[in-house]
């Protein structure tokens, strides 16, 4: 089971609205090897996103066990999640969500810093994973003052610098240029490759799923397909 | 652990980012915070200048009498002078002056009208500091001696009467023994004081004088005292009923009961002005803080999701709340200094001064600062004011962080 980062097993997902229930995932079974590079892809409501968040401890099941890293997070309280996501998963969102007051490398550090690592460590590491986006030289800007790609180039070292196992990434490309876009790509792989972290993608984006090794095709809350590409 | 310096440094620059409505509230709370700290002062001025005028309206610290004369103050109730051991707790360190007095109902007559009054007989030299009758004389001149034969008249009793100065009255009492005792005297001075109804209810003469014409032997009816500090007479107290067992020695609180009520009267309404500013000032407070929880669900959110505890969350809105009471509170305080500077040589009333002198009042009040008024009313914002910002950290703390992730 260790040799998954991520495992599910009957995980269901209903919402109630009213009297309604809505089975946004139902009976889903899925592992995520180490260092995989999967997406979820699949139409609006097809549960993508509410499986990602699920596996983030955003949200619980209904029923079903997952599990990242060996822990079980359905089992987990607030506390715990908390810690979880802050040691072992890192986030990339659609709409970025940097920390407006923060400069680049202050959203870069906020992290490590919630972690406890010391000042000067984790300004070098800041700084070096900045270096690696491509961002040299631009750490003392806020979010406002950088273009869309480069904000969401400094949501990536945010979600890498303090190495989690697992990086969960929510239309990571759907506000970007299909040249950013490509580049953000790229540095993904390089992630994964070097740095050996998981990722999963929830997208639409055709460039993104071109990038995946795996493709995890959903449809009305179920996996309809897996396939494996070189 | 609560990561302090990230919580800071994230409650320092959220406060920053709408800077006309920080700016907004931080004058608002500095404006609540001044006015709690100058009306205080200038209540307890006002407070302060009437205890000392009643202390000086023949009251002093402590009063010495015979048992039952404060029930039926007559010239019965009398007592000797006083002997070695009280005189030497009277002349101890501790007591600025002290006099005796001949205090008796009397009637006094002009020419035209007469009137019902308090004859006081005083030893004049040592009623100065003990009470306002020296100080009071507007016209013709003040007691020379005990034995001074002149009068001294308060300037409505002289209109009512009248008479004025250089003319003779009469005065018409009752000795120790039941029997008329009258005399005529001049009228040697004036004096006005306030308020008015003293110029009306007091006559003074020699304290010789006085117990000439009432046929006495060396008894008097109160010794009087002030002390160099009102509000810690335990002590002294004791001293005195030691050396004077048989004497009724009542400290000034029992004997104008009044003086303490309206003392704690205006400490309660100053304590319900601080709770009204207060109430107004924490809606803006709340409000604010809401606001800015409000604005920022998506980042709570997203602390959450990145791994922040909940009570990071709570505390950096705390926090914000600290540094703009912390702030509001500084300046707030420097406002008042300014002001009760500028207002150090006391706030004109003369306008309506006649009405105030009714209820004891001067025309002009010095504001009285007291640290005690001033921890008091910043306790109450900074205290108060986190309370109730802990709604508004409580709902930023309970954010899901699904919120951060799926708003766009």
């Amino acid at each position: 089971m260790t040799d998954h980062t991520v495992v599910l097993r009957n995980v269901s997902k209903i919402y109630r609205q009213n009297s309604l229930a809505v089975h946004a995932l139902t009976d889903i079974n899925l592992d995520i090897p180490k260092q995989d590079f999967a997406c979820l892809s699949g139409p609006s409501g097809s549960g993508k996103s509410t499986l990602l968040n699920l596996i983030g401890g955003l949200d619980k099941p209904s029923s079903g066990e997952i599990s990242v890293d060996g822990q079980r997070v359905d089992q987990l309280g607030k506390s715990e999640l908390a810690q979880l996501r802050l040691r072992k998963i890192g986030f990339v969102f659609q709409a970025y969500n940097l920390i407006p007051v923060l400069n680049a490398r202050e959203n870069v550090e906020f992290v490590m810093q919630l972690q406890g690592m010391a000042a000067d460590e984790r300004g070098d590491k800041a700084m070096q994973i900045l270096k690696e986006v491509g961002l040299e030289g631009l750490e003392n800007r806020r979010p406002g003052e950088l273009s869309g790609g480069q904000q969401q180039r400094v949501a990536v070292a945010r979600a890498i610098v303090s190495e989690p196992s697992l990086v969960l990434a929510d239309e990571p490309t759907a506000n970007l240029d299909s040249k950013t876009a490509t580049a953000l790509m790229e540095m993904l792989v390089h992630m994964n490759q070097e740095h050996h972290v998981t990722f999963i993608f929830s997208t639409h984006d055709k460039l993104v799923m071109d990038f995946s090794r795996r493709l995890i095709q959903l449809r009305d809350g179920k996996i309809v397909e897996d396939l494996r590409q070189s | 652990m609560i990561q302090m310096p990230l919580v800071v440094t994230l409650a320092w620059r959220n406060l920053w980012r709408h800077k006309r409505r920080t700016i907004m509230i931080l004058f608002a709370f500095a404006l609540g915070a001044w006015s709690m700290v100058v009306i205080a002062a200038i209540s307890r001025g006002s407070m302060e200048q009437q205890l000392n005028n009643a202390i000086l309206n023949l009251v002093g610290h402590i009063q010495l009498h015979a048992p039952g004369y404060r029930d039926d103050p007559v010239i019965d109730h009398r007592f000797p002078p006083p002997g070695d051991a009280l005189r030497a707790v009277l002349e101890a360190d501790g007591i600025r002056v002290w006099a005796s007095r001949i205090r008796v109902p009397a009637v006094v007559a002009s020419e035209r009208e007469s009137a019902g009054v308090t004859l006081v007989g005083i030893e004049p030299e040592r009623e100065r500091g003990l009470s306002f009758i020296p100080e009071s004389i507007t016209d013709g001149r003040y007691l020379q001696s005990s034995d001074d034969p002149g009068l001294l008249l308060g300037r409505k009793l002289a209109e009512k009467l009248e008479t004025g100065l250089g003319r003779r009255v009469v005065l018409l009492t009752q000795d120790p023994k039941n029997r008329l005792a009258d005399r005529g005297f001049r009228v040697v001075g004036i004096f006005d004081t306030q308020p008015q109804q003293m110029e009306e209810a007091y006559v003074f003469v020699g304290h010789s004088t006085a117990r000439q014409m009432l046929k006495l032997d060396d008894t008097t009816s109160e010794i009087a005292l002030v002390t160099l500090d009102r509000d810690r007479l335990g002590p002294l107290l004791e001293r005195l009923r030691a050396a004077a067992p048989d004497l009724d020695v009542a400290p000034w609180t029992e004997v104008e009961p009044l003086l303490v009520l309206t003392q704690k009267i205006t400490d309660a309404i100053l304590l319900i002005w601080y709770v009204i500013v207060f109430a107004a000032m924490s809606f803006g407070l709340i409000n604010t803080l809401l606001m800015a929880v409000f604005e920022r669900t998506r980042e709570f959110g997203l602390f959450q999701a990145l791994g922040m505890p909940p009570r990071h969350i709570l505390g950096q809105v705390l926090v914000e709340s600290l540094i703009l009471l912390l702030l509001a509170l500084a300046l707030g305080n420097l406002l008042s200094a300014a002001t009760l500077a500028a207002l150090h040589d006391g706030i004109d009333l003369s306008s309506v001064a006649q009405g105030m002198e009714l209820v004891g009042v001067a025309p002009v009040i010095y504001p009285a600062w007291a640290l005690n008024d001033t921890l008091v009313a910043n306790s109450l914002v900074f205290v108060l004011g986190l309370a109730a910002s802990l709604y508004p950290a409580w709902r930023a703390a309970r954010h899901v962080p699904m919120e951060a992730i799926t708003r766009t």
